[in-house]
């Protein structure tokens, strides 16, 4: 058995990976993005060329804060999976937006249009990368410890080895021989 | 010296530090031979137990050699071998004479924190959280004992490390959490959660004489260590657990339920652990109690419930009209390590039990960190990290 072969991270001197930081500045990105949504919605939609569709901006607003807080907690991975789908998902609303935008606005489409692209990449190569650093056991299917009863004599031995010697704070059964006991008058 | 330092949630890093020093005349430092990581640094790792701090050193199951002792201290000899006991205990006070070392109340050096957030204190626990005294751990090179002349459990040179190791939390965690479910010979005890916890309930639940032992988790690996001691393995990913629990107990429930989970259970599906994760996440609960839940509902009438289990909060939606109506015990606490250990000693040294058979990991000091993402994760069928500085 070599455990040093299985470590998850890339220096076993330290627990955090370069990938849980970067999931970590993703968390707090959506967090700030998704209020940016909620907040202003109206000047968002303006500048994008998203007229009229407040009310969806604010919608993408909660989700990424909650997959903001999620990427933060101890299980970021599919947050991050699930940021993924969001950023198609805003990719397709952008594009959308594009064609029916005034100039300026389509300038400013095609920008958000790369840099959601940008993220993008950024979202998928993290989520991987947690999928396989992190992903509990890889895959492998339990080792069979049936070898270890940890009972030198053996298992049959040591059944009731000890028995009986529950100390008296801590006798907190009714049995039928405590309860006699119990109800017999007092001498 | 070298230490596993706790820098921030799942963030730990083999550090330089300080060497600890003597500073009250009951102080020792031992040089650390061998220390192990346990479910509970798990929680500090995932941060969900308040008040740790950047720069903490972790770890609370360590033994090593005597190499300095303070003024008082005459009952140890420089090069002894002692196993330390995670809960410190001054042996003097009126918690301490009852066997109830993890409530010392002179131990925690924060006791004015503890008395507001408790509502009384506890005793102070090694690399644990600034609300138990925020002591320095033993996942290091050295570690300064408090109350030394109480805290400390002598071992056998007949006994190796890793025999003895566990003399200081898991072994004893397990012990009393069977105890305390006062086992009759026609009982039976259900254990949730195959970790090394419950791996040392299953075997003190069969030294204790119970009838019958069940035990309930996922993991194929820790099941078959379960089997191994004789306990009858339930999947919970696989079969339903209050359906098996009746069936092995012709509709009456078990008698005694052990819960060796604590506030981490995992999400199985359910509704309610569903909630309880969002909850987590949110803030809006710090624990998620399904395994409670369930113990409350299965247990028989009269039952005990024993919860080695560690919680750190507020728990939510708790059934407590049926454990009321049913009439259930509840135990439980941290352990009072040094009330069993004696007797346990005696157990390893006559060969009825070797704990040794929890092990599944050795490294270097060093790789800790990396071990614990291992644990964590239950990679490569981890059962129990043992580190060597
Ligand atoms: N009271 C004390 O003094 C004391 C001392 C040591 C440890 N502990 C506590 O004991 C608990 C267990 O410690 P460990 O070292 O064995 O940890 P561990 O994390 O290795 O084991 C926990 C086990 O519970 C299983 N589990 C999770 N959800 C479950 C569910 N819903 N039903 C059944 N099983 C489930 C997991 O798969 C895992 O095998 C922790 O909470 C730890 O903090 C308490
Ligand atoms: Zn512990
Ligand atoms: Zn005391």
């Amino acid at each position: 058995m070599n455990p040093t072969s299985t470590l998850s991270t890339s220096r076993p001197d330290r627990s955090l990976t370069t990938t849980d930081r970067v999931a970590r500045g993703l968390g707090w990105f959506s967090i700030g993005l998704g209020l940016v949504e909620i907040i202003a919605p109206g000047r968002l939609g303006r500048a994008l060329g998203l007229e009229g569709r407040e009310r969806l901006l604010q919608a993408y607003g909660g989700r990424e804060i909650g997959a903001g807080v999620w990427a933060l907690s101890d299980t970021p991975a599919p947050a991050i999976w699930a940021r993924v789908g969001g950023d198609l998902l805003d990719l397709a609303t952008l594009a959308v937006g594009l064609r029916d935008a005034d100039s300026e606005q389509k300038r400013n489409a095609i920008i958000a249009l790369a840099a959601v692209a940008g993220i993008t990449v950024v979202d998928l190569l993290t989520a991987a990368s947690l999928t396989a650093e992190t992903s509990e056991r890889k895959g492998e299917t339990g080792r069979d410890y049936s070898d270890r009863s940890g009972f030198p004599q053996g298992a049959a031995s040591a059944r009731g080895a000890a028995e009986g010697i529950t100390p008296v704070d801590f006798q907190v059964t009714a049995t039928p021989e405590r309860a006699v006991a119990a109800l017999e008058p007092a001498e | 010296m070298k230490a596993l330092v706790w820098h921030g949630k799942q963030d730990i890093r083999y550090d330089t530090v300080p060497d600890p020093e003597i500073e009250e005349p009951r102080d020792a430092i031992i040089k650390v031979t061998s220390c192990a990581i346990c479910g509970s640094d798990l929680h500090l790792f995932h941060n969900y137990i308040p008040a740790m701090k950047p720069g903490d050193i972790v770890g609370h199951e360590m033994m090593g050699e005597v190499v300095e002792t303070g003024s008082a201290v005459n009952n140890l000899r420089k090069g002894e071998r002692v196993v330390i006991p995670f809960t410190i205990n001054c042996d003097e006070c009126d918690q301490c004479r009852r066997g109830n070392y993890s409530l010392c109340e002179r131990s925690n050096r924060n006791k004015p924190l503890a008395d507001k957030v408790f509502g009384h204190t506890t005793a102070g626990l090694f690399g644990y959280t600034h609300l138990t005294g925020g002591y320095a751990g033993g996942q290091a090179e050295y570690l300064r004992v408090p109350f030394a002349d109480a805290t400390h459990i002598k071992v056998p040179d007949s006994m190796t490390d890793e025999q003895a190791l566990f003399l200081g939390d898991i072994f004893p965690t397990g012990w009393q959490a069977a105890v305390q479910c006062d086992i009759q010979r026609t009982d039976t005890v259900a254990i949730w959660g195959a970790g090394p916890v419950g791996q040392m309930a299953i075997r003190s639940a069969i030294l204790l004489g119970a009838k019958q032992v069940i035990v309930i988790d996922r993991l194929p690996e820790r099941l078959s260590m379960g089997a191994a001691a004789g306990a009858i393995p339930i999947n919970f990913e696989d079969e339903s657990v209050v359906e098996r629990l009746n069936e092995l107990t012709d509709n009456k429930g078990p008698d005694k339920c052990i819960d060796c989970v604590g506030l981490e259970a995992h999400a199985s599906g359910h509704i309610d652990s569903m909630m309880d994760r969002v909850k987590q996440a949110t803030m809006m609960e710090s624990d998620r109690p399904h395994v409670l839940r369930e113990m409350i509902y299965v247990c028989r009438g009269g039952g005990v419930l024993s919860i080695p289990g560690v919680y750190g909060g507020l728990v939510d939606k708790i059934p407590f009209g049926m454990a009321m109506n049913k009439g259930l015990t509840f135990r439980m606490g941290q352990t009072h390590v040094r009330r069993w250990t004696g007797d346990l000693t005696r157990r390893i040294d006559e060969g009825q039990i070797d704990p040794s058979f929890v092990i599944t990991h050795t490294a270097d000091l060093k790789e800790g960190p990396g071990m614990y993402r291992v644990f964590e994760q239950k990679q490569d069928s981890c059962i129990k990290v043992v580190l060597k500085p």
